[in-house]
Formats: structure tokens, sequence, C-alpha cells
């Protein structure tokens, strides 16, 4: 459950992201993440979830066009993605945005780059720690690991940035379900230890097992959110989602909630 | 077979001032996906200064790290003024091509300008006309020079990208701009600094090439074109590419003008980009870049 004294991290305040000035993405978003917690994002393919994650992160030019995005009580819409990240917010895209031709040692000393604490060598244990695997890979390219290996090298890379807020798009793709569980299981442990987490997934049933809070976006738009608990409990979710009652997949447009809940 | 020992060594030592030049255009092919036009250019208006210092009783040594670090300059400062600029405003590649291309026309009037079109011989401290011979092979103290300070520079560089801290920044940047930022490396910083280290390589061949030839402003068009032939031979996007690329130039012009005709000498190089982009358009080591997505 959501505590409300928990103090806010990231507040959006209706964000209008646009591709070409004038493919809407984003249409007028506002969300919430609290310290500590982790926050699942779900929605359909082409719901803007990227787009939400990497207007965030910087990475799209002079977006969000509209709309504040405010970190630790600091507005950061529209800055260079350099100067979000030495905020400590880390983004680790759906494709990983690993250096591939780097080894796995080089891709992991440059998540330390710009550190000069002493503790980047124990930080080092720790993470190697969490992802055991890495260990007698470290000389290896990163283009040559398995899909799973190469999501839990980004996830260590961005933990050794020390993150404030991590930021993870979509960790369960393309993966078998064990490996799945397996990269979850690392996200839960680094949210107990501190981090706060910023999760977007199609895989709803996986995400929600470890969120506390979940928003369900479609077409730019929040739909509904709620904590994990009313979310799983939700019969359109259940239905859209989760897989259950009468229909199997979600939606593959992406409206049918949207619609829905309008009709209400 | 004498001949041939000498033609395969003055060609090494010509070719691997081709290399320097190929590595200058790759490094900045690698880290912003563009052809730096002006690269020729910047070399001559570097060589050009350092001409200056030397009129002005400068020592050679002091002359030639002035030269070196103005031509950075000059690379640093197109790179932070014009193309930031420019690919802020979501300039295309061809358009950022064409702003070195313009880039290359203004230092052409700015070297004609201020350094006369006269061609002049440059003075140094190596000659053409000392000898030395080893076995079969005579060597003039200016090649042997060169191939020492092409190879040594090549070398360092080589260390720099593969052993610092600075050089694994550069890698991850030119391999992947966007997941460099998100990791907060100073990707602004790190490519400018890519532009003055390409444009001093070419500074340091250009130092060498004008005792041989004449000092003119023109001088470098034909080794950047060569450079950039070796650049291709090698794939465009590879460092030890760039290398072999060059010497293997360098020593075919020098078999071709031995053996065949000096007259076919330059025509090579083109013979080269065109055999190589119909046959083996990724080069000799080079590697297509992998799309991502
Ligand atoms: N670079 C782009 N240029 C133009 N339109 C884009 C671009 N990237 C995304 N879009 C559009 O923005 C919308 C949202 O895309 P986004 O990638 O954010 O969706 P998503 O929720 O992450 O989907 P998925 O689950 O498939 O990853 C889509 O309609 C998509 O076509
Ligand atoms: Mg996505």
């Amino acid at each position: 459950m959501p505590d409300d004294q928990r103090k806010s991290l990231l507040r959006i305040t209706s964000i209008e992201t646009l591709y070409f000035d004038r493919i809407y993405a984003l249409h007028g978003l506002s969300l919430e993440v609290k310290e500590r917690e982790i926050f699942a994002v779900l929605g359909p393919n082409g719901a803007g979830k990227t787009t939400l994650l990497k207007t965030i992160a910087g990475l799209l030019k002079d977006q969000p066009k509209k709309g504040a995005i405010e970190f630790g009580g600091k507005k950061i819409q529209r800055l260079a993605p350099e100067r979000v990240a030495s905020l400590g917010i880390v983004y680790v895209p759906e494709d990983r945005g690993l250096f591939r031709e780097l080894t796995v040692a080089e891709n992991l000393e440059l998540g330390c780059w710009g550190r000069r604490d002493k503790e980047v060598n124990s930080d080092m244990e720790e993470v190697l720690g969490l992802f055991p695997i890495l260990k007698g890979r470290s000389k290896q390219q990163a283009e040559t690991l398995s899909g799973g290996e190469q999501q839990m090298l980004a996830i260590a890379r961005a933990l050794l940035r020390r993150p404030k807020l991590l930021m993870v798009d979509e960790p369960s793709l393309g993966l078998a379900p064990l490996m799945a569980r397996t990269v979850y299981d690392a996200l839960l442990k680094i949210s107990k230890a501190g981090t706060t987490i910023l999760l977007v997934e199609q895989n709803a049933r996986l995400a929600l097992s470890i969120a506390h809070y979940g928003y369900i976006m479609e077409s730019g738009r929040i739909v509904l959110e709620g904590t994990a608990k009313e979310l799983s409990e939700n019969e359109d979710v259940q239905e859209l989602y989760l897989g259950l009652g009468g229909e199997t997949a979600a939606s593959p447009k992406g409206w049918r909630l949207y619609k829905k809940r309008r009709r209400w | 077979m004498d001949n041939f020992l000498q033609y395969l060594v003055s060609g090494l030592s010509i070719g691997s001032l081709y290399s320097l030049v190929a590595i200058g255009l790759v490094v900045i092919y690698r880290s912003n996906r563009i052809l730096n036009f002006a690269h020729g250019d910047v070399t001559t208006a570097g060589t050009f200064f350092a001409f200056f210092m030397l009129s002005s009783n400068f020592s050679f040594a002091v002359s030639a790290v002035a030269a070196l670090v103005f031509g950075a300059l000059i690379a640093m400062a197109f790179y932070f003024c014009i193309l930031v600029p420019a690919q802020r405003r979501d300039a295309t590649q061809l358009g950022q091509i064409i702003l070195t291309v313009g880039l290359g026309l203004i230092l052409q009037g700015a070297v004609q300008y201020f350094g006369g079109t006269e061609p002049q011989s440059f003075p140094f401290p190596l000659s053409e006309y000392i000898v030395y011979k080893i076995g079969v092979v005579s060597l003039s103290q200016l090649s042997l020079g060169t191939l020492a300070a092409s190879l040594l520079s090549c070398f360092l560089f080589y260390l720099l990208v593969q052993k610092t801290r600075l050089g694994l920044a550069m890698r991850a940047t030119s391999e992947n701009l966007p997941a460099a930022q998100t990791l907060g490396i100073p990707t602004r910083r790190i490519l400018a600094i890519s532009w003055g280290l390409a444009a001093g390589l070419g500074v340091v061949a250009g130092l060498f090439l004008a005792p041989a030839l004449l000092l003119d402003p023109f001088f470098m068009l034909e080794p950047f074109l060569k450079g950039f032939a070796a650049a291709i031979l090698g794939g465009l996007n590879s460092l030890p590419g760039a290398i072999v690329g060059g010497l293997i130039l360098g020593v075919a012009e020098a078999l071709t003008g031995g053996f065949v005709s000096i007259a076919f000498k330059n025509s090579l190089a083109f013979i080269v980009i065109i055999l190589v982009l119909l046959v083996r358009p990724e080069g000799l080591l080079g590697e297509e870049f992998k799309e991502r997505v």
C-alpha cells in the first residue's frame, strides 16, 4: 500500500509529448512516484510507455512541449540527458542500452563514470553479488551475452550510478519466464535496499507481483491507477491485462479500457 | 627483387602518412557518422601555422606543437560553434557533411589570404638528401623519420583509445550516444576531444608531407584523398583498418609507380575506392554498424 507519509520523488503534471511536432504520444499525462517504492506503468503496445520514460530522461529533444516534471522538488523538463542523469535518474531502455562492442567489465566501469567516492569497489562487489552470472563474463563482449544476461548487465550498470530513481523499460521483454522471474527478484531486492523504481511493462501479472502502485496507460493517457492489489482485483484489468475473465489477450489497439470507462 | 624491397619500404613510409590522415577521418566517422571534408584543409592550416612560427624564428619543436594545437582548436571550434548548433536544429547527415565542405572552403580562402599561393619550401630538421643504406634498401632521413613518427603516433593513439578512461568514453560515445548520455558521460566534451585529436593526427601528417611536397594552400588535397581512399579500404569505421589501408595504399602506389608507370600512381587511389565500394563495401577490416532499434 502506498503510504501517504512517504515523500514524492517524481511528480509529472499534464505533460504533452509530440513526435515531429504533430503526432501526440503523450496527452496531458500526470503521475507521481513516491520514494522507495516500485511504481509500474502498464499498457498495450503503442500506449506511449517508452515515450514517457524517454521524456523524463530528457532523450526527446525539446519535449515535453507542455507540462512539468519535478524531481525532488526541482523542475527537470527539457533538461539535457546528461543533466537529468547527473541528478540521479537512470534509465534502462527497452533495447538495454549496452555498449555491445565493449566488454562486460568496460560496461560496468562506464557505469561508475564520474564517481570519485571510495565505495565504488564495494558497490561493484554488491552488484556482482546480485548478478553472479556476470562475474565469469567480465572479459566477454556485451553482445555475446544472452538476452537475460544483457538485461542483468544493463541493470547492474545502472545501479553503479547509485540512482535515486531507476527507470526500467520492459525488463521482461524477450526473456523466458524463469529468467524474467530472476530479473524481477533482483528488482525487488534493489527496491528493498532503498532505490525507487519506475517500471514499464506489458506483462501486467509480473509487474503487479512486485509493484506497490500501478498506472494503466492507453493512448498517451493514464486511464486507471491504484495499488497493485486494487488493480489486480479490478475486473477490467483482469479481463484486459491479466487474461482472466471472458477474453484472453490484452486489447491490441489499446483503447478498450478507455472506451469502456467513457461509457460509464 | 632489390627494387621491390626499395619500393616496399618507401611505400610504407608514405603509406604511414595516409594512415594518419585516414585515422582522423575514421575517428570522426565513427563518432559523428559524417565524413569530414575539411580534414585536409584543417591540416593545411595547421601546417601553415607551423610555417609562420618557423619564419618567426621559433624552434621546430615549439612550432610543431603549436601547429598541432592550432589545428585541434580549429576542429573543436567547428564542432562546438557550427556542428552542435546544426545538430540541435536537426541537421541531416548530408547537411552536416556539407558544413564540413564549407569549413574546408573557408579555411582554403584564409590560407590563401594569409599564406599566399606561391609554393614555398618548408624548413624541416630532417633532410631528404641524407640517405642511409640498410642492406639493399636506401632510405632518406626524411622517410625514416616519417615512418618512425607516424607509427609512433598511431601507437600512442591506439594506447589512448584502448587503454585510458578517456578512450573508453570515446568508444562508448561513438558506439551508443544515448546510452552514454544517460550514464552522465559528458558526450559533447568527448566528441570535441575526438575532433581535436583527429585534426592533430592530420597535422602530424601535414608536417611530414610539407618538406617532401612544397607548401602551398592545396598541398594536402592529394594526401587527403589518398587518406580517404585508405579509410574506405579499411572499412571507414575501423581504426586498425585505417592503418592497414594506408600502408597497403602506399605500397601499392609505390609498386605501381615503380613497375608500371609513374602516370598511374595517382589514379590508383581512386581505382581502389571504386573497387572496394563495388566488391567489398564494408572494407577490409570494417564491419557494418549494426542497426540498432
Ligand atoms: N521516434 C518516433 N517517431 C514517431 N512516432 C513515434 C516514435 N516513437 C514512438 N512513436 C509513436 O508514439 C506512440 C507511443 O510509442 P511508445 O514507443 O512510447 O509505445 P510503448 O507503450 O512503449 O509501446 P511498446 O509496448 O510496444 O514498447 C506510438 O504510436 C508510436 O508509433
Ligand atoms: Mg516501449
